[in-house]
């Protein structure tokens, strides 16, 4: 059985992937996770520069899911470099590294660092982050702001980049267009959604930002409709995420067009799920006589009255 | 190094109307735990709520050659993952994640220990307790609740030989009022005798309190903190707390599960917490 996937360059060796901002730096699930199991860890995103974050409460739970307001804060990407990514080298990890700018030049110069870097597998662009006031978002809520930070990355390497999309857009398969036609390898989707919840009693919002970013198994059927919609629009390799809890959930997202996934909240429930996906998914493409996970991507039926498309 | 494991209800006992004490098969977890570490719990597989939720081990259950074959835990109900957890039944499989985070730092004799719990802030002390006492460790229990009815295990300090001090909201148990007055006097009047190290767990206000009094008397405190967590491992950077370690340095946010739960008093960034 096959369980190889193609992200541009990359080869990952099962379509799993830890998600962003759900699993540190990777290092922290060392005890508990193998690490080189995984298709991949996406890092927490990294500015330039150490980032303080928000001040707490920064998650608020909700039905089936929760919201989020950590404010990116991280530890910059000079010393990820020297500090955690040797580490997720040493441990066989194939490493896709989020970063976040506040200006075009910020994820140009992040691109240049860890393209020198030793054991730096793909870049995806965070260009979606919800709780963060200057840079990302304003970049990734619209086509031409996507479309300009995808070509100045790609001018500077040949990683495979990944731009994460926002789904508090109108038209998300335009800008995962748009996003391919600058160069991007594939499109990862979705971020969380924009959301806000209130504690009736103080009439003030749970989180001290305000706003944050809902995840969990609340969002799922939005995601999956997006990823769907963004497998009409483009041909690049789609990564879908949003509420990923189960095997179960895993084949929704590649059936509706989803070459690999992330996994994200679920991580917090239970950090050491990967064997049971993995074995899930294996037992499911045995049942199903399918050779390779690939041929099972965007392999939704369809009759003619449940034809949709967006545009 | 934390295990994942599906623990077994072995008894549910009810302390009162909100409290109780949940006792758990889990050897694999229980063995190595030291006070003050915690567990991250799911009480339902379901998704409400999604989210573990973290718990102090509150005691070490041994068996007859004291080998462990678990742990409980102190809970009070005060949301829906409490809630659940105040009802759960015997047998019934409880998901726990454990042991995690940093434990208390044991002192030892001459020295005293004197320990401030507020509340559930009971929880972390029933094994510091006895660790204190196996090194033959002067303690004292300075116990604070609402009321007598909220005050719990007082037989099982004193018979690991703790000093009892205790004190009630409403007057019913102990001295009336805060916990933090009866601390404030005995550190006063200890000055010249006993030098002891605090250890406290409560509300904030208290641990706030205790942590001043600690800094105004010059005893080292070792507090342990609650914050709102997502996952106990460090993936989330939810449960952070704000921490200074020298005056050279701004004061920044670090995980209470990896850098906690247990921090030194005069660490903490009091007014930002």
């Amino acid at each position: 059985m096959d369980l190889n996937v193609d992200i541009g360059s990359l080869r990952l060796k099962n379509p799993l992937i830890a998600a962003s901002g759900c699993f540190g730096y990777g290092v922290e699930y060392a005890e508990v996770v193998n690490l080189k199991t995984l298709g991949g860890i996406a890092v927490k995103g990294l500015f330039l520069s150490e980032r303080e974050g928000h001040n707490p409460p920064r998650i608020v739970e909700t039905p089936a899911g929760m919201l989020n307001a950590i404010g990116l804060q991280g530890i910059g990407v000079h010393r990820f470099v020297a500090e955690k990514l040797p580490d997720l080298y040493s441990q066989g990890a194939t490493v896709i590294v989020n970063i976040c700018g506040s200006t075009i030049d910020e994820y140009v110069e992040i691109t240049r660092i860890l393209a020198d870097a030793d054991g730096v597998n793909a870049i995806e662009l965070n260009i979606s982050c919800p709780n963060i006031k200057a840079g990302g978002i304003t970049f990734g809520n619209s086509a031409v702001g996507t479309s300009e930070v995808v070509q100045a990355v790609r001018s500077v390497t040949k990683l495979p980049i990944i731009p994460k999309l926002t789904p508090n857009v109108t038209d998300i398969a335009g800008i995962a267009r748009a996003a391919e036609e600058a160069g991007a390898d594939a499109v990862s989707l979705v971020n969380t959604f924009l959301a806000m919840a209130i504690d009736v009693e103080t009439r003030r919002p749970a989180l001290s930002n305000g706003v944050g970013g809902l995840s969990g198994p609340a969002i799922r059927p939005i995601a999956v409709r997006m990823v769907y919609e963004c497998s009409q629009a483009v041909t690049i390799p789609i990564i879908g995420m949003g509420g990923i809890m189960t095997a179960r959930d895993v084949l929704e997202f590649i059936i509706a067009g989803a070459t690999a996934v992330q996994v994200g909240t679920a991580n917090f429930v239970n950090p050491n799920l990967w064997p049971k996906l993995l074995a899930d998914l294996k037992e499911y493409l045995s049942r199903h006589n399918i050779e390779r996970v690939q041929d099972l991507v965007g392999t939704l039926e369809l009759t003619e009255t449940q034809v949709w498309n967006s545009s | 190094m934390p295990v994942d494991v599906d623990a077994r209800v072995v008894s549910n006992i009810r302390l009162s109307d909100d409290y109780n004490v949940v006792c758990l098969d889990a050897p694999a977890l229980a063995l190595g735990a030291q006070p003050g570490q915690f567990v991250m719990i799911k009480p339902v597989t379901g998704f409400e709520p999604l989210l573990r939720r973290p718990f102090s081990i509150f005691e070490v259950l041994p068996t007859s050659n004291s080998a462990p074959t678990g742990f409980s835990l102190l809970n009070k109900r005060v949301g829906i993952g409490t809630e659940i957890l105040y009802s759960v039944e015997v047998d019934q499989e409880i998901r726990c994640l454990g042991p995690l985070g940093v434990p208390f730092t044991l002192v030892g004799p001459p020295q005293e220990a004197w320990i401030v719990a507020g509340g559930v802030g009971l929880a972390p002390f029933l094994t510091l307790a006895s660790a204190l006492q196996q090194s033959g460790t002067p303690t004292t229990l300075f116990y604070g609740g609402r009321r007598s009815a909220d005050l719990f295990y007082l037989d099982a300090f004193t018979q690991l030989g703790v000093e009892l001090v205790l004190a009630t909201e409403d007057g019913s148990r102990g001295e009336s009022g805060l916990v933090t007055a009866p601390l404030e006097r005995a550190l006063t009047a200890s000055v010249v005798s006993a030098k002891p190290t605090l250890y406290a767990c409560g509300p904030t206000p208290m641990m706030r309190t205790v942590a001043g009094l600690a800094a105004a008397h010059g005893r080292p405190c070792q507090v342990s903190l609650e914050p709102v967590m997502g996952c106990g491992m460090g993936g989330c950077y939810s449960c952070v707390v704000p921490v200074c370690n020298s005056e050279d340095e701004p004061t920044h946010f670090v995980r209470a599960c990896l850098e906690g739960p247990v921090f030194d008093s005069q660490t903490i960034t009091w007014n930002r917490l």
